[in-house]
């Protein structure tokens, strides 16, 4: 409806007064034609929604109407206004992240930070980091402990291990998907499309670092806490049973930002930056550390590297 | 047109019986509806209200699926010795194998569907509008494969009915290649839903080259037991001429079947016990618990009783020839492999997870009412298939004469 309306300056960047126009007219038609009660919805938004094409073959248009019917969802399901945006991939950049875990003290700061900033369910306590604790010594995955008593760290003789989507390189969760609802973009990230996604959970059984989780309830954000700056592939919110997973922070990497579980890390365990830049920090730590990656023998080539001082 | 006549009969057959089979449809269906009314709660509050979690993310639903692929395929096992070796006795029953194997596939496909998080975007499948993953993604060959399937186990014993509606006999060339197409799709499709598990290196205990065989012996044992049982209650109930040579076939293959499938399962747990690796963990789990937690494990034991107690009846040939002991054998291997290749195959792919975790599961009242409308369903579609079957295998059931010169 919106796409047809606006289809004169497609193509357009973003444009907040346009937008606007046409949220205003948007919902002056739907009180005039349907009753706005599907689950605080309008019928056409409810229509276009159902309707509406994977990412990857949606025109502009089509794009930014699918934002605007995020935006609107999310005010009448969050009563919050958020921007959703489609920031693009930057030319010449693949993203990599490496871990110093002879710093990491497991405080899992990155992990309440993440939920915050990808606004990740409060009830459904997800969480896209996971700190294992191990025995000094050990790197039995098996042997770690997962939920470990955050007031007492570090713990003497205990060493810290932060796993997240590794990003990789070669994702079997990506090969998983019967309708291609996950994939990897140009600049490394795996993203998955949440209104494609038909929840049928195989990437979950196929990824071999528990990236991947899904949304068994409608995620409940409360509204003062949700993160408005929010992208289509990231941390706009999500609908009920589809799955989702560590984006490497989207909606800010695009942007030159840091993500912000590297932000929140106190201890500056965490080295994010551009595989393809010579100069950067993380290609420093792959020349210059030992640096390993978990399950390597898999081959999935994850982005995701540890290393120690 | 006889075309809608035909189907118009074989639907009026369907519903036309005595007063205890209408007793036997409305049970069925009441079971049905119950699963649907508890299946609307999972629609509404969402899949929370399984025993499901981010730990293990497949559970009841997908083990049920699993072994029903397995009841699909065996099928074949009436259709090779009747269309391949031309065996009569074989091909008096082959349809109702047939239709068994199309009531299987339905099941398993709705299993799929109740467990996707979003049954409202299955269209997302469809070529050309979707996007279908194929050739890469298992689950979309899955899909591709089980379709097909559904279709062959349609479309063949519809052409024969169909001939035999019309008092002809059906046209052996025409239909014999769809004949020995359904034949090797019949061990695709069991073999690309070993291949769906075994596909994931990221859960070592799928992750076996063995799975595909071991899918496929455990499915030749459990299919026979099935039809065997099917095939005496037909004898029992109707008039249908199902002779005893057919059940003394099967119970062959059944034994030989699952003599091998005991035997993939001993080469799989040696090759994991004698050196207890971390691939050994999930095996570990099944069988004797981890870190406490051992839920599977009274189920896992009782299955091998199960298997092997059938087993021993099946091999002795006194006993096997008898029909009480050979029906016991039968539920004792049906029961046995449900558990062994349904929860026992899927649950312990998640236990521990890939980072160690370990996270038990069991099914809740939902999952469990939401199987049981969906096996009824199952039975509901083989009754009315079988219905007509016999009703036009028998001859009871034809178009009249004037009308039998017309093609269509
Ligand atoms: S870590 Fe898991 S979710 Fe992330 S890209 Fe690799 S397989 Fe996919
Ligand atoms: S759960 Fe979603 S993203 Fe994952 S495989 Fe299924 S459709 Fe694809």
């Amino acid at each position: 409806m919106s796409n047809n309306t606006g289809s004169g300056n497609g193509g357009g960047k973003f444009d907040q007064a346009r937008r606007n126009f046409l949220r205003g007219i948007g919902i002056g038609t739907a009180a005039a034609v349907a009753q706005p009660a599907w689950g605080g919805q309008t019928f056409q938004d409810t229509f276009a929604d159902f309707f509406q094409k994977d990412y990857r073959r949606m025109s502009v248009d089509e794009i930014e109407a699918a934002l605007e019917r995020i935006e609107r969802k999310a005010e009448a399901r969050y009563d919050v206004e958020i921007d959703c945006q489609n920031t693009p991939p930057q030319p010449g950049v693949v993203y990599g992240y490496a871990i110093n875990i002879s710093r990491c003290k497991g405080y899992r700061d990155c992990v309440h930070a993440c939920v915050k900033e990808n606004n990740l369910g409060r009830d459904s306590q997800m969480q896209y980091i996971r700190v294992l604790e191990m025995d000094q010594g050990d790197f039995n995955l098996e042997h770690s402990d997962h939920y470990y008593e955050p007031e007492t760290v570090p713990v003497e003789g205990k060493h810290y291990l932060p796993v997240q989507c590794m990003q990789c390189d070669d994702p079997p969760c990506v090969k998983a998907c019967p309708v291609e609802a996950t994939w990897m973009e140009p600049d490394g990230i795996v993203v998955v499309d949440y209104d494609w996604c038909i929840g049928c959970r195989y990437c979950m059984a196929a990824c071999p670092y528990w990236a991947r989780h899904f949304n068994w309830t409608v995620p409940e954000i409360p509204a003062e806490e949700m993160n408005t700056n929010t992208h289509y592939l990231g941390n706009r919110p999500r609908p009920r049973g589809v799955v989702e997973k560590c984006h490497f922070c989207i909606h800010r990497t695009r942007k030159g930002q840091q993500p912000a579980c590297m932000e929140a890390c106190p201890t500056g365990s965490r080295i994010f930056g551009n595989l393809l830049d010579p100069d950067s920090a993380i290609r420093y730590v792959l020349a210059n550390k030992q640096v390993f990656r978990l399950k390597e023998d898999l081959g999935t080539e994850p982005k995701f590297w540890y290393f120690s001082d | 047109m006889v075309v809608i006549r035909f189907i118009f009969d074989s639907v009026r057959e369907m519903f036309r019986g005595p007063r205890e089979y209408w007793m036997w449809l409305l049970a069925l269906s009441l079971v049905v509806l119950f699963g649907a009314w508890r299946y609307s709660e999972q629609i509404t509050e969402g899949l929370v209200v399984t025993g499901m979690s981010d730990q293990v993310s497949w559970g009841f639903y997908i083990s049920n699926f699993a072994f029903l692929v397995g009841i699909a395929a065996a099928a074949v096992l009436l259709v090779i010795p009747a269309y391949i070796f031309d065996r009569k006795d074989v091909k008096d029953v082959v349809l109702v194998g047939e239709g068994m194997a199309v009531a299987a596939v339905t099941m398993a496909i709705l299993f799929v569907i109740v467990d996707l998080g979003r049954p409202d975007r299955l269209w997302h499948m469809i070529p050309g509008i979707g996007r279908f993953h194929w050739p890469v993604s298992l689950l979309a060959w899955d899909v591709l494969v089980l379709s097909v399937y559904f279709l062959l186990n349609l479309a063949i014993p519809f052409y024969v009915l169909y001939s035999r509606y019309r008092g002809k006999e059906p046209n052996f060339r025409l239909y014999f290649p769809f004949v020995v197409i359904a034949m090797f799709w019949a061990i695709s499709i069991h073999t690309v839903t070993a291949f769906l598990f075994s596909a994931n290196p990221a859960r070592p205990f799928w992750h076996t080259a063995l799975l595909g065989p071991r899918f496929i012996a455990s499915a030749f044992a459990s299919g026979p037991a099935l039809i065997i049982i099917t095939l005496q209650i037909i004898r029992k109930l109707t008039s249908y001429h199902v002779s005893q040579t057919v059940i003394d076939l099967l119970a062959l293959i059944m034994t030989t079947a699952l003599q091998i499938s005991l035997f993939f399962v001993g080469a799989e747990l040696f090759t994991d016990f004698y050196n207890e690796g971390a691939h050994a963990a999930s095996i570990h789990y099944l069988f004797f618990g981890l870190g406490g937690f051992s839920s599977l494990k009274a189920w896992i034991w009782f299955a091998l009783a199960l298997n092997l107690t059938a087993l021993v009846i099946l091999m002795i040939h006194p006993l096997r020839q008898r029909t009480v002991m050979l029906n016991i054998a039968c539920v004792m291997t049906f029961i046995g492999i449900w558990i062994e290749k349904g929860m026992g195959l899927v649950i312990p792919g998640f236990v521990p997870t890939p980072l160690g975790e370990i996270f038990e599961y069991a099914p809740t009242s939902v999952e469990l009412s939401v199987a049981a409308g969906i096996w009824a369903f199952g039975i509901l579609v083989f009754t009315l298939v079988a219905k007509a079957v016999i009703a036009i295998e028998q001859g009871k059931l034809s178009c009249p004469p004037e009308e039998q010169r017309y093609t269509l």
